[in-house]
C-alpha cells in the first residue's frame, strides 16, 4: 500500500499547483512498495531544493543534507552497510549544477543505488534561476535576456562517466515512468533516472506557460522517444527530451568489488 | 606490555583510529595529511573496514556522515584547504548531530599556502569554520604516542556528545617519527559503544530530554530521520522559533556544559611556577624545551598544555593567571588562542604571543627570549 510508505501526517505537500515531483513521489514509492523490503532497510537521501523536500513525504528512514551532496551521503551510507536500499532523490540543480562532480565520479565507481533526478529546468526553490539544464533562449530570474549557455543533456553525461542504468522519462508519461523506476530498482548498480518535471511557477510563467496545463502539454509536445530519436538529425533533436533507457548494462558494482578485496586480504592473512 | 614501535605521527592516527573501533575512511589527498590516507587504504581492508578516496573533501566529509549514520565509526584527514571545503558539511553533523572525526594536519596558509610548511592557522578555523552558531570539540596531539592515544579519546567524545571532534594536527606532529607504545590487543579496553536505545516505540533522534539521544544506525530496527536542517525531535524540518532556540542553544550547551570532561590540559612544573607558557600541538614541546633552559638558569616557568583546544580549558587556564606573574602564548599564527587568554585576564597581567607564521617551527629560543623580555 502506497500508505506504508506515505508520511501523511506532513501533507499536505509543499509543493506548488502544477509541480510534477508529487507524481514522481508516487511513483517512486509504489515501486518501493512493490519490492517487500522491509521499511527499515531502506534509506532516502534527499538534497536541497524542491524535489529535496520529498523525505518530509517518506515513511523509510531518511537523510536530508546539504545542496548538491546527496550522493556523497548516500555514498557512505551505502559503503558502510551495502544490503540498505537506498535512493538518493536529487534535483537538476543538486544533481548535475552544483553536485556534477558527485554524479559523474558515483557512476563511475558504480555505487549500488538509485539516483532519481528531477528536472524541472530551473531553480525552483529560490524564485527561478537558471540552473545547468535550462535550455538555451530560455528567460529565468538570472537570463532576463535569453539563456546563453547550453543546457546539459544529463543522460549522456552519466552515460559516459560509466553509469549502468541510464533512463529518461516525464511526469507526463507515468505508465513509462513507474516502468523505468521499476527497471531503475531492479538493477545492480548505479541506476539513474532522469525526470523532465515542470515548473509552471517559474520556469513556466517566465517562458509563456504559467499555466499548469500548457507547460505539461509542452513537455508532451517536446518528448521524443528513444526509438524515433533514432531517425532524427541533431537539428531536429534540438531542445527535445529524448525518452527511455539509454544505458542497461551489467557491471560489478563497488561494494561487491570492494568486498572480493577484503575476501582475498582474509584468505592470504588466514 | 605493548609493542615499541618507530613511527610517524600520521601512520600512528590510523592505528589510533583502527584501535578506537574506526572501520570507514573516506578522503582526499592533501599535503601533509597523505600517510593518514595511504595508511588507511592498506590497513582498512585487512580488518573488514572500507577505505574510498572521495572526488573532493566536500564529499569525503558526506561520505563520512552518510557512513556514521549507517553504524560506522568514520574518519577523514585533510588540511587547511580542506577542511575549508568540509565547512559546510560539518555544520551538517554539528545539526544532524552525527559522529566523526576529522583530523587536520595543519599547514601553512592561506590559501594553497605552503603545503609542506608547518603551521597552526586553523585553530578559529576549527573553531568557527562552519557558520552559525555551535560548539566544537578540537585536540591537539603533541607527540606521536598522543596521535595514537587521543584518536580514542576523539571517537569517544565524537560517540559521546554525537557531535564532530577536530583532530587538531600539524605537519610537525604529522611528521614527526618517534618512539610510540601500542598496546596488545587484549590491553585495549573496548571501544565506548553509543548507549542502547533500548524498545523505544518510537524511537526519536533528536528526542535530548531525558539526556543525549543516542544515535541509532540506518538498518537497525528504528527508522528515523536525520536532518541538517533545523528539526524536531522526530528530525522533521521545523522553524518554530522556540524549537530553533532550544535547538541551536542545545548544540552549545551539551559541549560547553560539559567542558570538565572534554577539556584535557598537561600542567609542568606548575607547582612553584611564577611564570607560564600556554601552548598546543607541536609547540608544546618548543614551549617544554623553553621551561627546561629557564629552569636551567634559575627562571620558575611552567607549562600549561592544552590538548584539549576547543572547548576553551577556562579553570586551567583561570587558576595559572591566578597564579603567575606573566603569561607566554607561543603559536604558529599570528596569536589565533592568545585572545581566549587574554579574555581571562582579570588581573591584567602581561599576557604576550611568540608568533611564527614562516613555515618554520618555534625555537625554544625564542620563547625564552620572550619570556626574558616580559620578566624585564
Amino acid at each position: 500500500m502506497l500508505q506504508d510508505y506515505l508520511l501523511e501526517e506532513n501533507l499536505p505537500h509543499f509543493w506548488c499547483a502544477g509541480c510534477g515531483s508529487g507524481i514522481v513521489l508516487q511513483s517512486l514509492l509504489r515501486n518501493i512498495d512493490k519490492q517487500g523490503w522491509k521499511r527499515e532497510d531502506t534509506v532516502v537521501v534527499t538534497g536541497i531544493g524542491c524535489w529535496g523536500k520529498a523525505d518530509d513525504y517518506i515513511k523509510t528512514n531518511t537523510f536530508h543534507g546539504t545542496h548538491g551532496r546527496a550522493l556523497a551521503f548516500s555514498t557512505g551510507i551505502k559503503l558502510a552497510n551495502p544490503d540498505l536500499h537506498v535512493f538518493t532523490l536529487m534535483g537538476d540543480g543538486d544533481g548535475i549544477t552544483i553536485g556534477g562532480n558527485h554524479l559523474i565520479h558515483a557512476a563511475r565507481r558504480n555505487i549500488d543505488l538509485v539516483a532519481i533526478m528531477v528536472n524541472n529546468l530551473n531553480y525552483g526553490m529560490t524564485g527561478g534561476q537558471y540552473s545547468g539544464t535550462t535550455p538555451r533562449d530560455a528567460i529565468t530570474k538570472t537570463s532576463p535576456y535569453g539563456h546563453i549557455e547550453t543546457g546539459f543533456d544529463v543522460c549522456r553525461v552519466v552515460q559516459a562517466a560509466g553509469g549502468s542504468f541510464v533512463a529518461r522519462g516525464t511526469v507526463y508519461d507515468v505508465v513509462q515512468l513507474n516502468k523505468l523506476i521499476e527497471q531503475a530498482i531492479a538493477h545492480k548498480g548505479f541506476s539513474f533516472v532522469e525526470v523532465i518535471s515542470p515548473c509552471p511557477t517559474h520556469f513556466g510563467r517566465s517562458n509563456h506557460m504559467a499555466a499548469a496545463v500548457e507547460m505539461m502539454r509542452w513537455i508532451k509536445e517536446q518528448t521524443v522517444p528513444l526509438a524515433r530519436a533514432a531517425s532524427m538529425s541533431p537539428q531536429e533533436l534540438e531542445g527535445k527530451f529524448v525518452t527511455g533507457v539509454f544505458e542497461n548494462s551489467q557491471r560489478e558494482d563497488y561494494s561487491t568489488a570492494y568486498q572480493r578485496v577484503v575476501d582475498r586480504l582474509k584468505g592470504e592473512a588466514g | 606490555m605493548g609493542k615499541i614501535r618507530f613511527m610517524q605521527g600520521n601512520e600512528a592516527m590510523t592505528e589510533g583510529a583502527i584501535a578506537a573501533g574506526a572501520r570507514f575512511y573516506a578522503g582526499y589527498p592533501i599535503t601533509p595529511s597523505t600517510e593518514v590516507a595511504e595508511t588507511s587504504a592498506i590497513r582498512l581492508p585487512q580488518v573488514g573496514g572500507v577505505y574510498i578516496q572521495m572526488e573532493d573533501e566536500i564529499g569525503s566529509i558526506a561520505a563520512l556522515i552518510g557512513a556514521a549514520c549507517a553504524g560506522k565509526k568514520a574518519y577523514t584527514a585533510t588540511s587547511g584547504p580542506g577542511l575549508s571545503l568540509m565547512a559546510e558539511n560539518l555544520g551538517v553533523a554539528v545539526l544532524g548531530e552525527v559522529p566523526c572525526v576529522i583530523i587536520d594536519v595543519q599547514r601553512s596558509g592561506p590559501s594553497t599556502g605552503m603545503a609542506t610548511r608547518p603551521a597552526q592557522g586553523d585553530v578559529m578555523q576549527a573553531r568557527w569554520g562552519t557558520h552559525g552558531d555551535h560548539a566544537m570539540i578540537a585536540l591537539a596531539p603533541s607527540s606521536v604516542q598522543d596521535c595514537y592515544d587521543l584518536m580514542r579519546t576523539a571517537f569517544a567524545y565524537a560517540q559521546r556528545y554525537r557531535t564532530p571532534v577536530i583532530f587538531l594536527a600539524d605537519e610537525i606532529i604529522g611528521h614527526l617519527r618517534e618512539r610510540c607504545v601500542i598496546p596488545d590487543p587484549e590491553e585495549i579496553p573496548p571501544a565506548e559503544q553509543p548507549d542502547a536505545i533500548g524498545n523505544l516505540q518510537e524511537y526519536r533522534p533528536y528526542d535530548h530530554t531525558n539526556g543525549l539521544a543516542p544515535l541509532a544506525a540506518y538498518g537497525s530496527k528504528h527508522i528515523f530521520k536525520i536532518n541538517g536542517s533545523m528539526h524536531d525531535q522526530m528530525g522533521r524540518p521545523c522553524a518554530d522559533p522556540q524549537n530553533a532556540d532550544q535547538v541551536i542553544r542545545h548544540l552549545s550547551e551539551k559541549i560547553e556544559g560539559a567542558k570538565d570532561e572534554i577539556t584535557l590540559t598537561r600542567a609542568y612544573r606548575m607547582e612553584d611556577a611564577s611564570y607560564v607558557l600556554i601552548a598546543y600541538g607541536g609547540t608544546a614541546r618548543s614551549a617544554l624545551s623553553a621551561m627546561e633552559l629557564a629552569r636551567a638558569e634559575g627562571i620558575p616557568v611552567g607549562v600549561l598544555q592544552l590538548v584539549t583546544v576547543w572547548p576553551v580549558a577556562e579553570k586551567e587556564i583561570d587558576a595559572a593567571l591566578a597564579q603567575v606573574k606573566a603569561v607566554v602564548v607561543p603559536e604558529l599564527n599570528l596569536g589565533q588562542f592568545i585572545g581566549e587568554v587574554r579574555v581571562r585576564n582579570r588581573r591584567n597581567i602581561p599576557v604576550v604571543g611568540v608568533n611564527r607564521v614562516d613555515g618554520k617551527p618555534i625555537e625554544p629560543a625564542e620563547i625564552l627570549e620572550k619570556l626574558r623580555e616580559v620578566m624585564a
